[in-house]
């Protein structure tokens, strides 16, 4: 069974930058992709700084070697990541599967499961402001979004994306489960605490779109090439 | 002093440098990481206007001056700060240090306020290096590098024993102010480098000193504005905030601006250039034009005025540093109090020092 470029990219579109909360496709983070006939893939991939956090580097490179290996037809993946100050550790580490606290051995004491789930906290606060800007714009009360479920919000791809965070995280994300819940423990958030959780929400949500400009600035200064499935 | 529309600010650029990191500055050996810091430099670089932009080799080590042009000739700044970061791993001299900057303090009487550093896993030789400083140049403040390599520790946190020996060192030694800047590193590697619970732990059990948060916690200025807001001697640092973003992306600048008004609060944001990163010429003339752009989602920030950009510019800085102010710069006493201590939302009368 031969596989092309297209499905790998595909795999590659589905691993996000955790602080981002977007597709590394996306962001241009994939300098290249390409396919053998055997089923061999190579993925080279960059960032916009020499000194990005490491962390988050190896979870990229990692969860990107676990999305192609999954691909059918795909019989080794090559992940390189190019130009960081840990590419070599972090490549080695990888291709190994060693995990993190082996790959950085004396330098870190647990893997990054509680790091992802913080930045996937911090997107289901992005998103509960992506989903209740607009409700609030047409006229929703802060009485009457309190008491909404999610099965009660219009679709949309943003309402979608909220509840696939939320599953991640093992929050209830259900027709019946309410709009508004507090994303450490779930429980729903209460007519009187709305205000305050809307700003801090939308705060989240600025940070994370700011991060986001900054970052495909400086990868644009960096390389002056377009990566694969940047938009 | 910068006069538009008969109107004097007076500005203090709070985050400024006088580095060098010229090839024959690299340490042998790390030749890697400090062209990796360099060139990291130059991506920020690149986010400001076409027209203000260097080339490399300037950028790498820039002249005595081109800095007095840029930043006081033409960049309308009164009185800069320097912020100095070592980086001697990387760097033979060191990159920014209190050293190199100290030159330019010394020639230039009155133009300069020279902050030193400190690094608590230098241990004693470091508090005395501290108390040499402060005698010798009269620092009022410090900058910390929290994502500082050394000799294989890649960093450390404000919450460290070590750290508060030194903290109570500047109090007990006059220094007030300590600019923290998060870094992409700090030991375990597996934590999230950038996070500030360290700094919220030192502001509250030291609440004689200031604690600027250099570039508002970019890229977690959403964390920071929760912590700044419970927090009367957390202030906002606006470099990069201003650099990185006035220019290239205009409307996330504004609602970062936004969050920044409603949380922390004008009279605790102070503004800084980060030169060389970025001229101070454009980011002064660009802020005092500033307002929100046209469209709802601005609606409900706080409202920007006259004095609101006076203090943020030069005038709450002054009060942090004792910089006397030009009367014809000062606001009227209903103009509010800069670097008021009680201007974030959630700190109250109740709250310590206030």
């Amino acid at each position: 069974m031969s596989t092309d470029g297209g499905a790998v990219l595909a795999a590659l579109e589905t691993v996000r930058d955790p602080e981002l909360d977007e597709p590394i496709t996306r962001l241009g983070f994939v300098a290249s992709c390409t396919v053998s006939a055997a089923g061999d893939a190579r993925v080279r991939l960059r960032l916009p700084t020499y000194f990005c956090a490491p962390n988050f580097a190896f979870l990229m490179v990692a969860d990107a070697y676990d999305a192609v290996s999954g691909v059918p037809g795909i019989r080794h993946a090559e992940i390189v990541l190019d130009g960081h100050f840990a590419s070599d550790t972090i490549n080695t580490g990888v291709a190994a599967q060693a995990g993190f606290v082996h790959t950085f051995a004396g330098e870190a004491v647990a893997e990054l499961d509680r790091l992802r789930a913080d930045f996937l906290r911090k997107a289901v606060l992005a998103g509960t402001d992506l989903v209740c800007r607009p409700l609030l714009a047409a006229g929703t009360a802060i009485g009457e979004l309190a008491a909404l479920t999610l099965g009660e919000v219009p679709p949309s791809p943003e309402l979608d994306r909220l509840r696939r965070r939320r599953s991640e995280l093992g929050l209830p994300a259900g027709d019946a489960d309410p709009l508004l819940i507090d994303p450490a423990t779930g429980a729903a958030v209460g007519v009187d605490a709305l205000p305050l959780h809307l700003r801090r929400a939308r705060a989240t949500r600025v940070g994370i779109e700011a991060n986001a400009g900054i970052c495909r600035g400086m990868l644009r200064v960096r390389y002056d090439t377009r990566g694969e499935g940047e938009t | 002093m910068y006069e538009k529309d008969g109107e004097r600010y007076f500005v203090v650029d709070t985050h400024m440098h006088y580095w060098n990191a010229a090839p024959d500055n690299w340490v042998e050996g790390a030749e890697q990481y400090a062209k990796g810091w360099i060139e990291c430099f130059y991506g920020y670089h690149g986010l400001g206007p076409e027209d203000t932009r260097w080339p490399m080799d300037k950028y790498q080590k820039y002249s005595e001056e081109d800095l007095m042009r840029d930043v006081f000739d033409a960049g309308h700044v009164d009185v800069a700060i320097f912020q100095p970061t070592d980086l001697r791993e990387w760097y033979k001299e060191g990159f920014n240090t209190t050293e190199r900057d100290a030159t330019l303090f010394e020639k230039h009487p009155g133009r300069f306020i020279l902050n030193t550093r400190w690094d608590p896993r230098d241990g004693d030789d470091g508090l005395k290096t501290l108390r040499h400083n402060v005698e010798r140049w009269g620092c009022k403040g410090v900058k910390l590098y929290t994502a500082e390599w050394r000799q294989g520790s890649r960093g450390w946190k404000l919450t460290d024993p070590e750290a508060y020996r030194y903290l109570e060192a500047c109090q007990e030694l006059g220094i007030r102010n300590i600019h923290a800047h998060k870094g992409p590193t700090i030991w375990p590697l597996d934590k999230d480098a950038f996070d500030m619970s360290d700094i919220d732990h030192a502001a509250t059990d030291f609440p004689g000193l200031n604690f600027i948060v250099e570039h508002s916690g970019i890229p977690r200025i959403d964390d920071f504005c929760y912590m700044a807001t419970q927090e009367p001697n957390v202030y906002a640092g606006l470099s990069v905030v201003v650099g990185a973003l006035m220019h290239a992306r205009p409307r996330f600048f504004a609602r970062c601006m936004g969050e920044l008004l409603f949380w922390v609060g004008e009279d605790k944001m102070t503004f800084g250039s980060d030169y060389a990163i970025w001229e101070p010429k454009w980011q002064v003339e660009g802020f005092v034009d500033w307002d929100y752009p046209p469209g709802a989602e601005f609606d409900d920030y706080p409202r920007v005025t006259v004095a609101s950009r006076k203090k943020m510019l030069g005038l709450n800085a002054a009060r942090l540093y004792d910089i006397e102010v030009p009367v014809e710069c000062r606001l009227a006493p209903q103009q509010g109090t800069p670097a008021a201590r009680d201007d974030s939302v959630a700190v109250t009368a109740e709250s310590p020092s206030a």
